[in-house]
């Protein structure tokens, strides 16, 4: 455990890492500022763009390859000096963020490809793209950086270019609502992710990730304990964990491209990285890895249960990306070399559930925009190619052999089983159970999608398969639902031990089952949760809800978490928002969410602005004063100080 | 009977000073004597001049650190850098209120006699070339700053706020426009000024009276008298505390924290822009300067005794400012809001008691000083035949029309929002460092939180902009002539300069960040 941590500078052809960033952010640049002149190429430089970030980021990753110490940072100029607070702007390549990189431009890369055609009547695709390209420079940004700060400018970034493109879509009111839920829940991470970043500041002086891996061990118990919760908070902020997790599936309002990109595939997967990157700091601390285990283990249940009770395919797709990242944090927590298994698990999962969205928005472009899949069955008769990629995206993530879920999935409730104590069972159990849940509901998706009889609106009469440029990264992706599992298990975790201060000692712990044992039970959970929805759907199912018992409709309303963040977040929020806005006693005209352009302008507003009365700012002020000297007199007596 | 002694003075140290009031006078003796023609030219020449050679002689005198003119003014690293702050900032504004080409004849009135909403009043407001007076106001005002943050006892410093007060309250009334709504602006700053200004003389008299209760010391206001009174074990506890709440008092009444930041929203709209502009940058900066001498070196042994009120006075004031900017509709109140709430982080940075956190506050203060002037800037751009079009639903779609100062206006409002890459992430980790290590982790957490809610304002108007369709009311941007631009410009490029390398700046101030005692 005590091993250091050291990064080697950045020579040759690395010392360009820089470029990885730059080359999207310059793209997105020139799109905005261009304007309207971009219009009719704007999208093939954002592409373009991407696909070179890519080309580089293999060549540098097969440079990497043969390096004698893997971890390599570039410091480009010092950021913030003052005093002892020192901050780099640098870079830092490694194992760990060389697969990122490289999932990052790649499946970034083939979704573009497919915007291109999916956004192509949209009259904001210029915008479309500059917002996704500013999107994949703060993501790269965020893997590359070498200090939390540099990670915060990137989680920053991710967090802007994700409201925006979730909002993109400003005329439908449920749009701007959903951006602005994703805003606000995804504030309260950051403040804890900002809150933990000052706190390493003061107890280790630094934010730099080798310094601050090597001073982990001279903290106390408890400085470890809150300093990771605080990072915990801001991993569950960005990845949709509990009990931040309702926004995830709320911004599925965005277009399809980006909740395959965003979404799915990258970056919810930033709290994942974060965790894996904090490693020493989470390994130092076993109630700390508890936490995370459970978070992970409740959040991987509740997005399955909410997801077999939604109709919508997108929100279906969504509640399951809760879900998977739910198992990736039951990775990461377990420590040790689950934590390789977790970052298998997340690239996997970024082809397959890529894939699968980009096939859900191939069914929409084919049905006119209809997500209720109790209004599709029968499609696989119309659109060939999506139904195939489909099938390979849906086999993969339930886990069926020989496709990558399997491979990539099946290791973590392995190692969910190898823990020492009842824990054991528990946590290996809850996995296990979610497997089956996975093959059932993302069984029920697929069956009413592709099979069973048709229960279209009457508006749709021929369904039709969509374009190539739309299908041939479909294409890629189900290859890499197949492929990719195998060749990733088998490769990456060797790749990322040599990830420095990633990895490190497990004390293996004999698991409560053998490993045959669990991989017979896990395939059986998996072909009986399928089966019985196959039984179940393949007839379709009513266009109308239906009554359901108490579990579904619990599951129907999300578990009523959106009742309980509304009780204890926005209920106290208005509430001192009104209490504010009562003192302050004038020139408010709309409450709180009232969005100023919903309400015309007029001349009886200014007015309205002239009803503030000298005296009661006087009376306000001195009420104010007395206070204060009451508080200083307090303090001067001892009572306050 | 003792003789009287003239204190000695070190004239090319308070020479900005000089330059200024003098350059005011001669301001006022042009108004008497140039032609109207001439005067706006010469009055702006003046006064940009003026401020060059201040600034010119503050940077000669960087290494310089005294206290003369008997112990009334300190001329010490903070000063020096603050009112370099200030000048830079003043010509800034200045720019901004000589611009005529925005508004045919200027922000200002023609004739400030004319009653509002008369005939009279509509015919001066169609293009009349407006009042010249604003530059001698402008400079005398300056003046006064530059002195304020200099003075090294409480009557200096008092003499000071009324210098740079009054021809404040001139200025907010003297708007083109909407002169109802400046003019009550003005009475309002007027009266609330007057009333604060009551609350610190009080204070200073309470603070009289606990050095002269010390046996065998000498009494006096001046700030080494003040600190060595505190420093014995006080007789009069009560008299010192009460006076230092007073002082507190009307201090935090011009730095605009709650609850004294009633008057802020109001004045700031009703205000001309660019004086709303100015008095954000610049009374920001010397009401801080000001704050932070009188805690830091005449109070700096009662550190743990005004800690917990100063603190939860920030507190009060960044939860006021960020939870009431989200319900604003005005741009020109939810940037009050926004003044108010950084204005709370400054003072968690006049509580970081080290030199770290007297480095990273004034790193701020020119910072935000930048931020907030570009952005005035460029609310006096979005505008229609009646004038600034400030109501936030007129700007929606603002981005379809006019992209530019769209964009110009978003990476203000992202620095505003703490973005990193900006001066805003800069500015505030400069605070919250060393406030985190002088021990104030709550108020780094409120700051954190409070700057979390903030962002939501901001991106609000940000959204608004970039994806509302244009409506039918929505203005077009006016193209600025050259001021108005070489300000927006310079703001701009000054935040993103200070969010992408801050170095240099932090480093000048870390290095003028001691005050001489």
């Amino acid at each position: 455990m005590e091993e250091t941590v050291e990064y080697a500078q950045a020579t040759g052809l690395l010392g360009g890492v820089w470029l990885l960033v730059a080359i999207p952010l310059v793209s997105a640049a020139i799109l905005l500022l261009l304007g309207r002149r971009a219009d009719r190429w704007g999208h093939w430089l954002g592409v373009a763009a991407i696909g070179a970030a890519f080309v580089l980021g293999l060549s540098f990753f097969f440079q990497l390859r043969g390096l004698e110490n893997k971890s390599v940072e570039l410091s480009l100029w010092d950021f913030i000096a003052v005093g002892d607070l020192r901050v780099d702007f640098g870079l830092l390549f490694d194992p760990l963020a060389a697969v990122f990189v490289l999932l990052i431009t790649g499946v970034g890369f083939l979704i573009h490809l497919y915007a291109v055609e999916y956004m192509s009547h949209d009259a904001g695709r210029r915008r479309f793209f500059a917002y996704f390209n500013l999107f994949v420079a703060a993501m790269l940004l965020l893997v590359l950086g070498n200090n939390y700060v540099m990670l915060y400018f990137g989680w920053e970034g991710v967090g802007l270019a994700s409201y925006l493109l979730i909002s993109f879509w400003t005329d439908r009111p449920s749009a701007a609502t959903a951006g602005k839920k994703a805003f606000l829940m995804n504030r309260v991470g950051d403040a804890g992710l900002a809150i933990g970043i000052f706190i390493m500041f003061a107890t280790v002086g630094t934010t730099q990730y080798d310094e601050v891996f090597n001073g982990v061990g001279a903290l106390t118990g408890t400085t470890v304990l809150v300093l990771g919760l605080l990072l915990l908070l801001g991993a569950a902020g960005k990845s949709g964990q509990f009990p931040l997790q309702a926004w995830l599936p709320d911004a599925m309002e965005g277009p399809t491209p980006v909740s395959a990109l965003i979404h799915a595939a990258t970056m919810v997967t930033a709290g994942v990285y974060l965790i894996a990157r904090s490693n020493p700091i989470f390994s130092a601390n076993s109630t700390l890895q508890l936490v995370v285990v459970s978070v992970g283990a409740l959040t991987l249940l509740i997005g399955c249960i909410i997801g077999a009770a939604k109709d919508d395919i997108k929100r279906v797709l969504a509640w399951s990306t809760v879900s998977q990242i739910g198992y990736m944090f039951l990775g990461v927590g377990l420590g040790g070399a689950a934590y390789a298994l977790a970052i298998v698990h997340l690239l996997a999962h970024g082809f397959f559930k890529a894939n699968m969205f980009l096939g859900a928005g191939s069914v929409m472009h084919g049905m006119k925009d209809q997500v209720d899949i109790r209004r599709f069955g029968g499609l696989s008769k119309y659109m060939k190619i999506t139904w195939l990629t489909f099938m390979m995206g849906w086999l993969a993530i339930i886990g069926m052999f020989p496709f990558s879920g399997f491979f990539s999935k099946e290791p973590i409730i392995v190692a969910a089983f190898e823990r020492e104590d009842w824990t054991a069972w528990l946590f290996g159990g809850a996995a296990l159970l979610g497997a089956g849940l996975t093959a059932f509901y993302m069984t029920r998706l697929f069956v009413l999608t592709f099979h069973g009889p048709q229960r279209w609106t009457e508006d749709i009469e021929h369904p039709h398969e969509s374009p190539k440029l739309m299908t041939i990264p479909l294409i890629l992706l189900a290859v890499g639902s197949v492929g990719a599992g195998f060749l990733l298990a088998t490769s990456v975790p060797d790749w990322l031990t040599e990830t420095a201060g990633l990895g490190g000692e497990h004390a293996e712990h004999a698991a409560v089952l053998s490993h045959t044992v669990i991989t017979i039970l896990s395939l059986l959970v998996t072909v009986l949760g399928a089966g019985l929805a196959w039984f179940l759907f393949r007839a379709g199912t009513a266009t109308v809800p239906q009554p359901a018992g108490v579990l579904v409709t619990a599951a129907r309303r999300n578990l009523y978490t959106d009742t309980v963040n509304e009780a204890v977040f926005e209920k106290p929020g208005i509430f001192l928002t009104r209490a504010l806005v009562y003192l302050d006693n004038r020139g408010i005209d709309g409450l709180v969410n009232g969005l100023a352009a919903a309400v015309g302008g007029g001349s009886g507003r200014l007015r309205r602005m002239q009803t503030g009365f000298v005296r009661s700012y006087a009376t306000s002020i001195l009420a104010g004063a007395l206070l204060v000297m009451a508080a200083f007199l307090a303090v001067q007596a001892g009572w306050l100080a | 009977m003792t003789e009287l002694k003239l204190p000695s003075i070190d004239y090319a140290a308070i020479s900005p000073i000089l330059i200024m009031l003098g350059t005011a006078l001669l301001g006022v003796l042009v108004e008497a004597l140039v032609p109207r023609r001439w005067r706006h030219v010469v009055q702006l020449t003046l006064a940009l001049l003026a401020v060059l050679a201040a600034l010119t002689m503050v940077v000669l005198s960087a290494d310089e650190r005294i206290i003369t003119a008997g112990q009334a003014l300190a001329i010490d690293g903070p000063t020096l850098f603050l009112q370099g702050a200030i000048l830079v900032l003043a010509a800034m504004a200045l720019l901004l209120i000589g611009d005529r080409s925005v508004e045919r004849g200027g922000a200002f009135v023609a004739q400030a006699a004319v009653t509002a909403e008369s005939a009279d009043d509509r015919r001066q407001a169609e293009g009349r070339n407006g009042l010249t007076e604003v530059y001698p106001l402008t400079t005398f005002a300056i003046g006064g700053m530059l002195i304020f943050v200099a003075a090294n006892d409480l009557l200096t410093m008092f003499i000071a706020l009324e210098v740079f007060s009054l021809p404040l309250y001139l200025l907010c009334a003297l708007a083109r426009r909407r002169r109802l709504l400046s003019q009550e602006a003005a009475m309002k700053y007027f009266l609330l000024g007057a009333y604060a200004s009551a609350f610190f003389l009080f204070g200073v008299a309470l603070i009289y009276g606990f050095t002269a209760g010390i046996p065998g010391r000498p009494s006096g206001v001046d700030f080494a008298t003040i600190h060595a009174a505190v420093g014995e074990s006080p007789a009069s506890p009560v008299l010192l505390f009460a006076g230092m709440a007073l002082l507190a008092i009307g201090l935090l009444f011009k730095a605009a924290a709650a609850p004294f930041h009633v008057w802020t929203p109001d004045v700031y709209q009703g205000a001309p822009t660019p004086v709303t502009g100015f008095m954000a940058a610049c009374t920001k900066v010397a009401a801080f300067g000001a704050l932070l001498r009188v805690f830091q070196v005449a109070f700096a042994d009662a550190n743990w005794d005004f800690t917990p009120v100063l603190g939860a006075v920030a507190v009060l004031t960044m939860l006021v400012g960020a939870v009431l900017a989200v319900t604003q509709t005005d741009i020109k109140r939810l940037l009050a809001y926004s003044s108010i709430a950084n204005a709370g982080y400054l003072l968690v940075g006049v509580l970081a008691p080290s030199r770290d956190g007297l480095a990273g506050t004034m790193f701020y203060l020119v910072a935000y000083g930048f931020s907030v002037l570009a952005a005035f800037a460029v609310v006096t751009l979005v505008r229609d035949d009646d004038g600034e079009a400030t109501h936030l639903s007129r700007w929606a779609g603002l981005g379809r029309r006019s992209p530019f100062f769209a964009a110009l206006f978003t990476f203000i409002l992202l620095a505003f929002a703490g973005i990193p890459l900006t001066s805003g992430f800069t500015s505030k980790f400069a605070i919250f460092g060393p406030a985190l290590e002088g021990g104030q982790a709550w108020l780094v957490i409120a700051g954190v939180l409070t700057s979390m809610i903030l962002a939501f304002p901001y991106l609000r108007v940000v959204v608004m902009m970039w994806l509302s369709e244009p409506g039918e009311s929505t203005p077009t941007v006016t193209v600025p002539g050259g001021l108005t631009s070489a300000a927006l410009m310079i703001g701009v490029l000054a935040t993103l300069v200070l969010g992408v390398a801050p170095a240099p700046l932090l480093d000048l101030a870390a290095g003028a960040a001691e005050f001489v005692r």
